[in-house]
């Protein structure tokens, strides 16, 4: 469905070429299609300007405009950005340095949090630790049952309290797994939009009681330019210390991941590939990258350069 | 409250944050290059996507020239017409005069199935109806509980089998219990899957089959629900359901929040289905008909009046 941006590059340049030399202002054609690419990618229009105006003094700087192979260059440039963008620290929990560590989940309705946190405690239980999982969500029918099922599967206790507020189960949830020995608190929070007040004031009150070591944010894979506005809206409260995307076992070219960096600063730690209750993922650059681009053969292409 | 009244107050916030963009780019302007452009961007930012923005600014940029606009402030006027005029008239629910109606309810994970199944049953049952729900989605934890939560909080009857079995067989039991019970209308549920997953969508199909096989006609919709802050593979998840189980209709969820639902439009463009639902919230009254012009207006009107 999308054309291959190096090809759209490729093109580009060798129509300028026969104009004779490549100027500066032929370069923007090129950023034109790079624009294309990481629009229908769902990158936030802002990033994407920024994104293109940072690649552009890249490539004009260097010798792209001599080069032989300028589509490829450019391409080159764009993917180190890409890349270099959404690095950063590894996928690890902060441990706290006396157990239990805390981890909240949060995030829009059905992003994946509850199917996330059973993820995320199967990990910590094939490494030894003892997790335990907090179903906080009052809201969603069925949804401390969901918790539940998906404990029961991976062998991990889940807390759940009838009648209680959210906070009040996050916090009965600690004292729970202090009692029992356990090490790692995993808590499932209900989806909320960034924009419900009371909602969000319910996560901030929740924050202050439990003082997680971790507060990770869980964006869908498929979502669009909105999401700069729920990463920014959720930060800005609460303070995110990072990011899960999830069904990066669709086809969506996943450009979020990109904005949601962007958006807050913090690193993607983990990736969801699959409803199954599986270990998550560490999450690869390299690899966003390139399927960001919509390319699955950047590097041999980019070798060729 | 009227439908149009819980429609705007849904959208409001959004509309909000667009007004006031469209108003500060458009104020005192002339119609020049840089006011489209900006225009284009806006559409973009409401997930329209390049190409079908692209579109659109032309047409209403044909349609200010034939008009005679000179000022930008006029342009929104504009833009509602050339907007609602290309997501087509309001589409109607089918119905199955002889006997019940039968309703498959698909779409990719968390989209939002299940509660639209809750709300539209709620919808149905207030107009008279009588509706049974078919618990389809045998996969997901969970989600037989779920549905059954809704199905109390209505007061409709859900037809269920154990987790992990085979789902066309809740809907045959489904169709079955509607004809001997004469209900109007029966709502399958289906668990959510990729569109990139063959062998689930293999299993869409046959779930399709049995309905076909079990009444004549059915299933008489096909409804794929949309999350509304869902980018640009929302086309590719019409596109793909529609060619595995011919979707009559879109729903798209979610609007409630400041995403703008824009990918309808291309789906409307290039797969020609009608939206027929929007999901506004969490509750049982958050589901309104689509209506092309309302939707258009509260994507591009810089104020609120109406
Ligand atoms: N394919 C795929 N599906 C996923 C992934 N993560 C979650 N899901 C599915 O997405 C849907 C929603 O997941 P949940 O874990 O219930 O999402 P949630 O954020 O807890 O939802 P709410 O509690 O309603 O806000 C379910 O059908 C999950 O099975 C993933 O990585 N890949
Ligand atoms: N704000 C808002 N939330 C919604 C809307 N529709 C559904 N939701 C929420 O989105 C989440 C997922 O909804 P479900 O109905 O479980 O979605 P689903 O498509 O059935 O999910 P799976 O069966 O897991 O694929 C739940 O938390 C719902 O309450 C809506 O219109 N607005
Ligand atoms: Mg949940
Ligand atoms: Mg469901």
């Amino acid at each position: 469905m999308f054309e291959s941006l190096s090809n759209n590059l490729q093109a580009v340049f060798q129509r300028l070429r026969g104009r004779g030399r490549l100027t500066e202002a032929d370069v923007d054609e090129a950023m034109r299609e790079i624009r294309r690419a990481l629009l229908a990618a769902d990158v936030n229009v802002k990033v994407v300007r920024e994104f293109v105006d940072r690649v552009r003094a890249r490539a004009v700087g260097q010798d792209v405009l001599k080069s032989l192979t300028p589509g490829q260059q450019v391409v080159k440039i764009v993917y180190e950005e890409l890349t270099e963008l959404m690095g950063g620290s590894q996928a690890r929990i902060r441990m706290a340095p006396k157990p239990p560590t805390v981890v909240m989940l949060v995030g829009l309705q059905g992003a994946g949090k509850t199917t996330t946190a059973a993820k995320l405690a199967l990990a910590f239980r094939q490494q030894n630790h003892r997790p335990l999982l907090v179903a906080a969500d009052v809201y969603r029918p069925a949804a401390v049952d969901q918790l539940k099922v998906l404990g029961g599967q991976i062998d991990v206790p889940v807390f759940s309290l009838d009648g209680a507020s959210a906070v009040e189960i996050a916090e009965a949830g600690l004292r729970d797994a202090e009692r029992r020995g356990a090490d790692l608190v995993i808590v499932d929070t209900a989806g909320r939009l960034h924009i419900d007040e009371a909602l969000m004031a319910e996560l901030e009150s929740m924050k202050k009681v439990v003082e997680p070591q971790e507060i990770l944010l869980v964006v869908d894979a498929m979502t669009g330019q909105d999401a700069v506005h729920v990463a920014e809206t959720f930060h800005q409260r609460l303070e995110v210390t990072g990011v899960i995307l999830t069904k990066l076992d669709g086809d969506a070219r996943g450009g979020a991941a990109l904005t949601v960096r962007a958006a807050t600063g913090c690193p993607i730690k983990f990736v969801g590939m699959g409803e199954k209750i599986e270990p998550l993922e560490p999450f690869h650059p390299e690899r966003m990258a390139s399927r960001i681009l919509g390319m699955g053969d950047v590097l041999s292409l980019i070798e060729r350069a | 409250m009227g439908l149009f009244d819980r429609f705007r107050k849904g959208l409001e916030k959004s509309r909000a944050a667009m007004a006031d963009r469209l108003l500060s780019v458009f104020r005192g302007r002339k119609l020049d290059d840089s006011v489209f452009d900006e225009m284009e961007e806006t559409l973009i930012l409401s997930d329209v996507g390049v190409d079908t923005a692209a579109e659109l600014v032309e047409a209403i940029r044909r349609e200010a020239r034939k008009r005679r606009i000179e000022r930008a402030e006029d342009l929104p006027d504009v833009m509602v017409d050339v907007m609602a005029d290309f997501l087509g008239s309001q589409s109607e629910m089918a119905e199955n005069p002889d006997g019940p109606t039968v309703v498959l309810v698909v779409g990719v994970n968390g989209a939002g199935k299940t509660t639209t199944i809750g709300k539209l049953a709620h919808a149905y049952k207030s107009q008279g109806k009588r509706v049974i729900l078919a618990a389809a989605d045998t996969f997901r934890a969970a989600a037989i509980e779920q549905l059954m939560v809704w199905g109390e909080r209505v007061g409709v009857d859900v037809v269920r089998h154990a987790q992990g079995s085979d789902p066309a067989a809740v809907v045959y039991d489904a169709i079955q219990a509607a004809k001997a019970r004469r209900c109007d209308l029966v709502i399958c549920d289906t668990a959510g899957r990729l569109q990139n997953k063959a062998h689930l969508m293999n299993e869409l199909a046959k779930i399709r089959k049995v309905a076909e096989r079990e009444l004549p006609g059915a299933p008489h919709e096909v409804l794929l629900v949309i999350d509304g802050t869902t980018g640009q593979n929302g086309l590719v998840q019409a596109r793909v359901f529609k060619e595995v189980v011919q979707v009559t209709g879109i729903v798209v969820t979610k609007l409630d929040g400041t995403a703008k639902g824009g990918i309808v439009f291309p789906i409307v463009r290039e797969e020609g289905i009608p939206v027929k639902w929007i999901g506004l919230g969490e509750g049982m009254d958050d589901l309104q008909p689509f209506d092309p012009r309302m939707f258009a207006e509260a994507i591009c009107r810089p104020e609120t009046r109406v």
